[in-house]
């Protein structure tokens, strides 16, 4: 650990307002530079006021989130499979959140449901489905090795994956364009539509994960020892397992499957500030949206005037990093 | 009422995978208690364990813990009377010494509370009894078994939970290791009034540590009652069905067994 416990207070409170430098910095990125003045004059303000309130700082704010409730929920699912690999990409969740949006985009917008978030609600019951699926397979061949987690993710992760490949096979051209863009996981938006649909799915899990630092911790070091210091382990676990669908399925829903903040994330915390849930979750959700919203800048500025998607960004960068953790648990010992 | 026992077990049968594992298993710890629960593999010991702790569902018969329905017990009540060492499995624990003897006060606390004096105080009592201080700051996962397993004693002794349960303590340690944590349970229970019950094969632990020895053959006991009793050639040819030899009784020191 790089922070002593004495100073990780400071160093969150440090971390905040770095993260708030970073976004801010970061809606000056893009191709077009906009005029300060301009913008301040809010919607009266022209092209550039435009660009800045209906593009850019919506963009911002849904990468955020969106990068918060990735984080969050991959180290949710670290400390309740006790596995530094499981993350909502690895797991085969986000798979299964993709295929629950495919599934409603295909069949579901004909019925003409009203009045409730649908999409994100199908991909939800999606990543719900996949998570009790793994959870399922995992214990019942008795704990959570590396190996285990990951098989059984990729497996679920293949069959979620030939469904939605099929969807798109027997939809049109349009549709099936459609569904290979947002499965590559971007942030576009205009306006703040997409951000308040996420907030509901992302609020729950974030608070979720800053309250229950002491169940993670419990739970990390093994159901039996949660339980025997008082930890109602069931409904905990319940709880966890709820709110990180909702994460997933929110954030899924409207950026698609990004990978590997919930990897690449929670592990830099756990070196920085360690491995205690109550400074950890805090770490993560903050470092998780600056993450996600600096990845974006990168993506909109690399290979300008084009935008390289948010999701080839993180998977470019996560890629490498999960297989360096793979190499050295094998080598070391493995640790959440 | 003070003579009312902490563990109290009547008529217990629990079922796992379709078979009656412990089928009519009765007996009772006394407050201050030391009792040493062992017996042949498949009898049913691992799973009395889950039973207290409630992590299998009860057939039939009643636990009661303190004159209360085990099931009666909410988490955090039953954290507070009762704590728990598991077999060392040397699973990966990240949190410091420090920190994860901490996570034994979580029955003691509330949501949002933070590190109290008192807690400080457990924490600081259970280090200096287990002999721990000296890593506080190291990580769990680097310290050797033996020091691991006085770790996992400190953490369920700052819990302050009046019974420990632990499953086959010495197992996988060297000689001085078990050594040190058996005299370490032993002084718990003689000094501090820890109400000890340990799960264990090894019958010379037994022999050791505890005052009550109950031995599970198929599911029910076989033999209940002070140990004074259980350490006799008959006794345990009966129960493991080979000859024993018992070495340094009168002596005052710990009886040895062996099998001949």
């Amino acid at each position: 650990m790089i922070v002593p416990p004495e100073a990780r207070g400071r160093f969150l409170a440090a971390l905040a307002i770095l993260t708030v430098a970073a976004i801010a910095a970061s809606m000056f990125l893009g191709l077009k530079s906009l005029d300060w003045a301009a913008v301040c004059q809010g919607t009266s303000g022209g092209v550039d006021a435009e660009i800045f309130w209906r593009v850019r700082l919506p963009r911002v704010c849904l990468g955020f989130l969106a990068g918060s409730a990735l984080a969050a929920s991959g180290m949710a699912f670290q400390a309740m499979f006790r596995n530094p690999l499981a993350t909502p990409y690895t797991l085969g969740v986000s798979s299964g959140a993709s295929l629950g949006a495919a599934l409603y985009v295909k069949f579901g917008l004909a019925l003409g449901l009203t009045g409730l978030p649908w999409l994100p609600l199908a991909a939800f019951l999606g990543a719900a489905g996949s998570i009790s699926l793994v959870y399922g397979l995992t214990r019942a061949s008795r704990g959570f090795s590396t190996a285990t987690l990951l098989l059984a993710g990729v497996a679920i992760s293949f069959f979620f994956t030939s469904f939605i490949v099929f969807i798109q096979y027997i939809g049109d051209l349009t549709t099936s364009f459609r569904v290979a863009r947002w499965l590559m996981g971007g942030l576009e938006t205009v306006g703040f539509g997409p951000v308040l649909q996420v907030l509901p799915f992302a609020f729950p899990g974030i608070l979720a994960v800053l309250c229950l630092g002491h169940e993670l911790d419990l739970l990390a070091i093994g159901e039996d020892i949660a339980s025997a210091r008082g930890v109602a382990v069931r409904t905990i676990k319940k709880i966890i397992f709820f709110v990180a669908s909702l994460m997933v399925g929110g954030v899924v829903a409207a950026c698609g499957p990004i990978g590997f903040v919930g990897l690449i994330v929670p592990h830099v915390g756990r070196l920085v500030i360690g491995p205690r849930h109550r400074e950890l979750a805090p770490f993560t959700v903050l470092a998780g949206g600056a993450f996600l919203v600096l990845c974006d800048a990168l993506g909109r500025s690399l290979i300008a005037p084009m935008e390289i998607p948010v999701g080839i960004i993180t998977a470019l960068l996560g890629g490498p990093f999960f297989l360096a953790l793979l190499l050295r648990g094998r080598s070391e010992r493995e640790n959440i | 009422m003070i003579d009312e026992p902490l563990i109290n077990v009547d008529r217990l049968a629990v079922r796992r995978g379709g078979r009656l594992v412990l089928n009519g298993l009765s007996f009772a710890l006394r407050p201050g208690g030391f009792l040493c629960v062992t017996g042949p593999n498949g009898a049913g010991k691992t799973t009395l364990l889950l039973a207290l702790m409630r992590q299998v569902a009860i057939a039939e018969g009643r636990i009661r813990l303190a004159g209360r329905a085990l099931s009666d017990y909410p988490q955090r009540d039953l954290a507070k009377l009762m704590g728990y060492i598991p077999q060392a499995d040397g699973r990966p624990v990240s949190f410091s010494v420090e920190e994860f003897i901490l996570l034994g006060r979580y029955p003691h606390w509330r949501r949002f509370s933070t590190v109290t004096a008192e807690d400080r105080r457990a924490l600081r009592d259970a280090m200096a009894l287990t002999g721990t201080e000296v890593f506080a700051r190291r990580s769990v996962s680097t310290l050797s078994g033996g020091e691991r397993q006085k770790v996992f004693i400190a953490a369920a002794l700052a819990q302050e939970s009046r019974i420990l349960l632990l499953d086959e303590p010495t197992a996988f340690l060297d000689p001085r290791q078990q050594a040190e944590v058996s005299g370490l349970l032993r002084r718990l229970n003689r000094e501090r009034g820890v109400t000890v019950m340990m799960v264990t094969h090894d019958i010379n632990l037994g022999a050791f540590c505890a005052d009550e020895i109950l031995a599970i053959r198929d599911g029910a006991s076989a033999y209940s009652g002070p140990a004074s009793g259980f350490y006799k050639p008959d006794v345990l040819e009966d129960l493991y069905r080979i000859p024993f030899e018992v070495v340094g009784e009168g002596s005052g020191g710990p009886l040895r067994v062996f099998h001949r």
